[in-house]
């Protein structure tokens, strides 16, 4: 058995695989089909400070290897969170991290304060990167100043882990990654989802209630890793890989160009069991070929 | 309910017509229960366009011999790809998933199950569901002709059959709300699943007559059992997933126009 823990920033995780925001519920949904305690960390649902109902009805279109998404940040808010979630996942051996959304800094702010009132949440993932909101959200994450700027504040209310999630949807990344680590942040997780539409022909009407809409999956993994392999050579914090893992090799690919942990999010749809079958297939692959930590591995990339 | 990942065989791919095909499908392993109205996700292979998996309704279950069957439709490219499944084939399904259609508390109640095109699937279930707990359901069966009346002696087999066809051809012309047993039959339960302007209808006949109704949504869906939120209702709770919250719901909760 090869050791797969790793370090994110005071995050012990006992392996690098996590859940992507927005694709694993609260977890609770998928503790029929294995033991969550086995993943490295579960990131939960986007969460704001005051409730959303999110965008209308279609949110989802297909893609022959992905999905758009509108789903606009449904939630009940960090209180409901707080009162009603938390307390049935706070013992599950494993790290809860909460994605915290917001429409001004002033709400990113107090969502943070809320969520740093709970003792076994380990961090936190600060989304400001969600294409499907209309105020907020990516507008964040798309320019390297405003990015600092709540990245800024909420450190100053965050003792604990903090990783900022990047938006794709930018001509460099690698700026916005370096605004986030000058304030603070313990980590970067990217990617967010691309921006993109579907069209339907007999109706000549967009599919998505919103035009547009956030695209994941296979079809976005070769930009993901992209990203991934240039962020990791500009900052020195860890990088989170995320974009299109249905798989361990994909995992693999990702901890070769950099990144010390990944999420897994659509797989998740399609195979709910694929978080234990990446964990597993990555302690294999490092048996087979001699490495005793995945460490060994990360950034490892021959060019 | 607990649900499951498993791989299932397929013993048996009927062809209806030319547009609907009946899969048989059973495991060595003991089956979950499952209840009418739930339904499952299929993962389609072979369909290079198909990447999500396929919500199919429960089309009958038997818990004794572990088998169960799915009415499908051939609409796309998976659906398409799933009629020429054989037998000796497998699939792998997430099951069961959603909620589902609640019993009459009381057996002298008098039910009519309305299905129209495909969504007479989870009717069969239901049907059988009730008469072995004592109700006799009357079902009323709607479609464009008589060639897409489906599984009509299956039907038979748990309560009373009346059809309708658009065009004539079986049963009463018209559509399932036309029906005269809706005229002239009181009823103290309905249940309704298919195109939403048919179950629209009924919803408006159940009001006017103040008989309970309840109607089985689809939604496009992702991942089918809550965790993406893709497949929301509006509800007079507010958006609700449809995978989860539904796929049936009471017309009271729903912010339908009728
Ligand atoms: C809870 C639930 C239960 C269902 N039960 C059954 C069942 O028992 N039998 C059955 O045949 N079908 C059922 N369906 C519908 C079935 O899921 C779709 O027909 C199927 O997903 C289409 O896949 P496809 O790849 O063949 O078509 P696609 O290529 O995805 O789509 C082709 C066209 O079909 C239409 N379509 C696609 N998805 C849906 C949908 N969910 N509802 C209506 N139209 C759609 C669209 O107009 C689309 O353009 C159910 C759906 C839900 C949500
Ligand atoms: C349905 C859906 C909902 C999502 N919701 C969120 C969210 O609330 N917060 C967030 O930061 N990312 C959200 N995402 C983005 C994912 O976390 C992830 O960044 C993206 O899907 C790329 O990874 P993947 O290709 O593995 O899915 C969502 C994605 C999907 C598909
Ligand atoms: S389909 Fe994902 S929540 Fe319903």
């Amino acid at each position: 058995m090869a050791d797969l823990s790793v370090k994110i920033g005071q995050l012990e995780l006992k392996n690098p695989v996590m859940t992507a925001s927005g694709t694993f519920g609260f977890g609770e949904e998928f503790s029929d089909f294995f033991d969550l305690s086995r993943l490295g960390g579960y990131i939960v649902k986007g969460t704001t400070l005051a409730p959303r109902q999110g965008n209308a009805y279609p949110r989802m279109a297909e893609t022959p290897a992905g999905m758009l998404n509108a789903v606009g940040l449904q939630n009940k808010g960090v209180h409901y969170f707080a009162d009603e979630i938390y307390p049935r996942l706070k013992d599950i051996d494993s790290n809860l991290i909460v994605n915290v959304s917001g429409s001004t800094i002033e709400d990113y702010v107090a969502c943070t304060e809320k969520v740093a009132e709970l003792d076994k949440v380990s961090g936190i993932e600060l989304n400001i990167s969600c294409p499907n909101v209309k105020q907020g959200g990516m507008a964040f994450g798309t320019c390297a100043c405003s990015a600092a700027d709540v990245v800024k504040a909420v450190r100053k209310v965050y003792p604990k882990t903090l990783i900022v999630k990047l938006s794709p949807n930018v001509t460099d990344i690698t700026e916005i990654a370096r605004a986030a680590e000058a304030e603070g942040a313990d980590s970067v997780s990217l990617i967010n989802t691309l921006l993109g539409m579907a069209i339907d022909a007999d109706k000549r009407r967009p599919v998505l209630s919103t035009v547009t809409g956030g695209l994941s999956g296979p079809c976005v993994k070769p930009i993901a890793l992209r990203m991934v392999w240039q962020t990791a050579r500009a900052v020195k914090i860890p990088v989170i890989g995320l974009g299109g893992i249905m798989n361990w090799r994909d995992a693999v690919e990702f901890l070769l160009a950099g990144a010390t942990a990944v999420q897994l999010g659509t797989a998740n749809f399609i195979d709910p069991e694929v978080t234990i079958k990446v964990i597993d297939g990555l302690n294999e692959y490092l048996n087979k070929n001699g490495y005793k930590s995945v460490n060994e591995i990360i950034g490892a990339l021959e060019i | 309910m607990k649900k499951h990942v498993m791989d299932l065989s397929v013993t048996e791919n009927t062809s209806l017509n030319a547009n609907y095909f009946l899969l048989k499908l059973t495991s060595a392993q003991k089956l979950p229960d499952m209840l009418p109205g739930q339904f499952v996700e299929i993962k389609v292979e072979g369909s290079p366009n198909t990447f999500l998996r396929r919500p199919i309704s429960i089309n009958n279950y038997i818990a004794e011999t572990n088998e169960l069957w799915l009415l499908v439709q051939k609409v796309g490219d998976g659906t398409r790809t799933l009629g020429k499944l054989q037998a000796g084939d497998t699939l792998n399904l997430v099951f069961p998933l959603g909620n589902s259609f609640t019993t009459p508390e009381n057996a002298s109640k008098s039910v009519v199950l309305v299905g129209g095109g495909v969504g007479t699937a989870p009717m069969l279930f239901w049907g059988k569901y009730l008469k072995e707990r004592g109700i006799t359901p009357n079902f009323l069966l709607g479609a464009r002709s008589e060639a897409d009346l489906l599984q009509l002696d299956e039907f038979r087999k748990y309560g009373n059959v009346y059809t309708t066809t658009e065009d004539g051809s079986h049963g009463e012309k018209g559509y399932v709300t036309q029906h005269s047993i809706l005229q002239n039959q009181q009823f103290d339960h309905i249940y309704t699943c298919g195109p939403k302007p048919m179950m629209v209808a009924v919803a408006k006949y159940a009001k006017a007559k103040d008989i309970s109704c309840e109607v089985s949504l689809e939604n496009t869906m992702a991942c089918g059992f809550g965790v993406c939120l893709c497949c929301v209702e509006n509800t007079v709770n507010g958006h609700v997933c449809v995978c989860t919250e539904g796929p049936v719901f009471n017309i009271k909760d729903l912010q339908w126009q009728i």
